[in-house]
């Protein structure tokens, strides 16, 4: 067929340009996003280095930060696509019901785990099916699953908890929770596992490709074939089966469920997925940056304690993160838009 | 000869909104086809049809290579030949142009993992035969948003161009670019027409679809108005049926033919 132009042009300067340069300009938001993470440790350790140099504050990291970690990670997918999941909290207790319930009719402790990740599977798509057949805005529909499947908890466990000891029989407890050489917590390399799963999806997958193209312009993707709406459910689903599994770890890791499960989760998430320079508006966003934002959420989490505050400040640094990082975003999206 | 494409009897309902009806239109193999109509005319909506973004009306029936198509979806009419340059580029402006090119369509193996450098390697191979881009910034990695009109239409064109479509449908191609974009979109319609191919073209501007057409079907209010072979009048004589068609709905004046 006949070009448009034939005349061929030499090929881009950016070609050109150092390979430094290049690399520099591709990865300028995990660059950013790592340096903030190196900054604040160094501001951490000159604040407390008896805190900071010790081992033990970095064990706690592993261990506790992947609480959150696990669902934040999956999470990026859905703001990818332009949608938000405020369900998740709830979701982590709602598949530990399913747990409590399979364990006390059946005794089996894997058939248990399986309905827990099934429970939160179907909790994410319904969050799905009310966004994308539905019609519903997703800030409101996940509002509503939230206070749906904490109500469901409630009225299923009577407000009581459950204890895990039947778990500590099961290969799941070394093989989530464990302890590598006493010191490294298996729920630290299960995150980094994560993140490399949904990293693959998201960039090396076709599905990753269409989460991209739904969130960048939802119009453009229909009109060229894209099944936006099944994208949409796949990444609530994803989300769904990732609280669940995270609601089991910590279940697992502190051996017992108390049904307020997934209380104080929320915020942290979502400063992770922001600080991680996830666009709040779709189309754009790194699994690294929500990894690296993980971890700098959990220091500052560790920092505030240290540096003598209270628990109450963390709720208030939390809230400003978000604001924060999403403002740099809105800022910096008008000006190079 | 069997057409490359066929409607019968096609309407397009939108609530109680008739945005097409009884609208009978083909398209015949390595045909240029100029689609004319005001604001509103359903110029659109029936391009849409065609894609399978929309759905028909019960009763209307559509053929392909003398096949009846049932359900037609955006992915399965792209898989039988049809793209489309769409009026709005239809493109993702934040991502990067390999991405744009294969929207939809990522070149992938049969587990969905996608082949990056296949798709970086062809847009780059693209970008030097046939988008023509002369601005040095732009590679493959660049994303869409920083692109003038025209390279964006470069972009929405070279996609078109790329699947080997049978039929291409460019929807107000020309609008919002400079004079030489629009010889260069021009030049495409008839790269198209030279490669065998076959195109629908619609535009306002008839002074862009004569030259290029080899056929011209107007639309009115929702319906074929009537259609001409472009040997049978002049320019001039279609100007004015145009203003015939707006005032009265009717292409041939009373007592005309």
């Amino acid at each position: 067929m006949s070009s448009i132009e034939e005349t061929a042009r030499p090929l881009s300067q950016t070609a050109q340009k150092s390979p430094l340069a290049k690399f520099a300009r591709k990865y300028s938001l995990q660059i950013g996003i790592f340096s903030v993470a190196v900054v604040i440790w160094l501001l951490f350790l000159a604040g407390s280095p008896r805190t900071f140099l010790a081992p033990n504050i970095y064990a706690a990291f592993m261990s506790s930060t992947p609480y959150f970690a696990l669902m934040a990670i999956p999470l990026t997918l859905v703001v990818i696509t332009g949608e938000i999941d405020l369900s998740f909290p709830s979701v982590m207790a709602f598949g530990m019901t399913a747990f409590d319930v399979v364990l006390t009719t059946t005794g089996s402790v894997w058939l248990g785990f399986i309905a827990c990740l099934l429970a939160g599977v179907l909790a994410g798509y319904l969050n799905g099916i009310l966004v994308v057949k539905v019609g519903m805005p997703s800030l409101v529909a996940t509002i509503g699953t939230q206070f749906f499947w904490r109500g469901a908890v409630m009225v299923i466990t009577n407000g009581q908890g459950l204890g895990m000891a039947p778990t500590q029989k099961s290969i799941l407890y070394p093989l989530l929770v464990g302890r590598i050489g006493g010191f490294v917590p298996m729920q630290f390399i299960w995150t980094i596992v994560v993140a490399i799963i949904v990293w693959f999806f998201l960039n090396r997958h076709k599905f990753g490709a269409h989460v991209f193209l739904t969130g960048d312009n939802m119009e453009s993707a229909k009109l060229m074939g894209v099944n936006v709406g099944q994208t949409k459910i796949l990444t609530f689903m994803v989300v769904g089966l990732a609280a669940a599994f995270a609601g089991f770890v910590v279940s697992l890791d502190v051996q017992f469920f108390w049904p307020t499960l997934g209380d104080g989760y929320l915020l942290n998430t979502l400063a992770s997925v922001f600080l991680g320079g996830t666009s709040v508006f779709g189309g754009t966003g790194t699994i690294f940056g929500t990894f690296v934002a993980c971890f700098i959420i959990g220091a500052i989490n560790a920092g505030i304690v240290a540096a003598g505050m209270t628990g109450f400040w963390t709720s208030l640094i939390y809230g400003l993160i978000i604001v924060v990082s999403v403002s740099i975003q809105t800022v910096l999206g008008k000006r190079l838009g | 000869m069997v057409d490359l494409l066929q409607l019968r009897n096609v309407g397009k309902t939108f609530g109680e909104v008739s945005a097409l009806h009884n609208v009978n239109f083909e398209v015949h193999p390595n045909e240029i086809v100029g689609l004319l109509g005001d604001n509103g005319a359903g110029k659109s909506t029936l391009v849409k049809l065609i894609t399978g973004y929309h759905q028909p009306d019960a009763g209307g029936e559509m053929y392909w290579n003398g096949e009846k198509v049932d359900h037609l979806s955006v992915q399965r009419a792209r898989d039988i030949g049809i793209e489309v340059v769409y009026q709005e580029r239809a493109l993702a402006d934040k991502q990067s142009l390999w991405r744009n090119i294969f929207l939809g369509r990522e070149l992938c193996n049969k587990w969905g993992l996608l082949d990056i450098k296949g798709m970086k390697s062809e847009t780059q191979k693209l970008m030097q035969s046939l988008m023509g881009f002369t601005s040095s910034a732009i590679t493959a990695e660049s994303t869409v948003k920083t692109f003038s009109g025209g390279e964006r239409q470069g972009v929405a064109i070279t996609r078109a161009l790329y699947f080997e479509a049978e039929l291409v449908i460019l929807d107000e191609p020309t609008m919002g670019l400079s004079l030489s974009e629009t010889k260069k979109c021009l030049d495409f319609v008839n790269g198209v027409k030279a490669a065998g191919k076959s195109a629908i073209f619609i535009d306002h501007n008839i002074f862009h679809v004569y030259p290029v057409a080899d056929r011209i079907v107007v639309l009115d209010r929702g319906t074929v108005a009537g259609q001409f072979m472009k040997d049978e009048l002049t320019l001039q004589e279609l100007i004015d049926r145009l203003y015939l068609v707006a005032q009265t709905g009717d292409l041939n004046a009373k007592g005309d033919k």
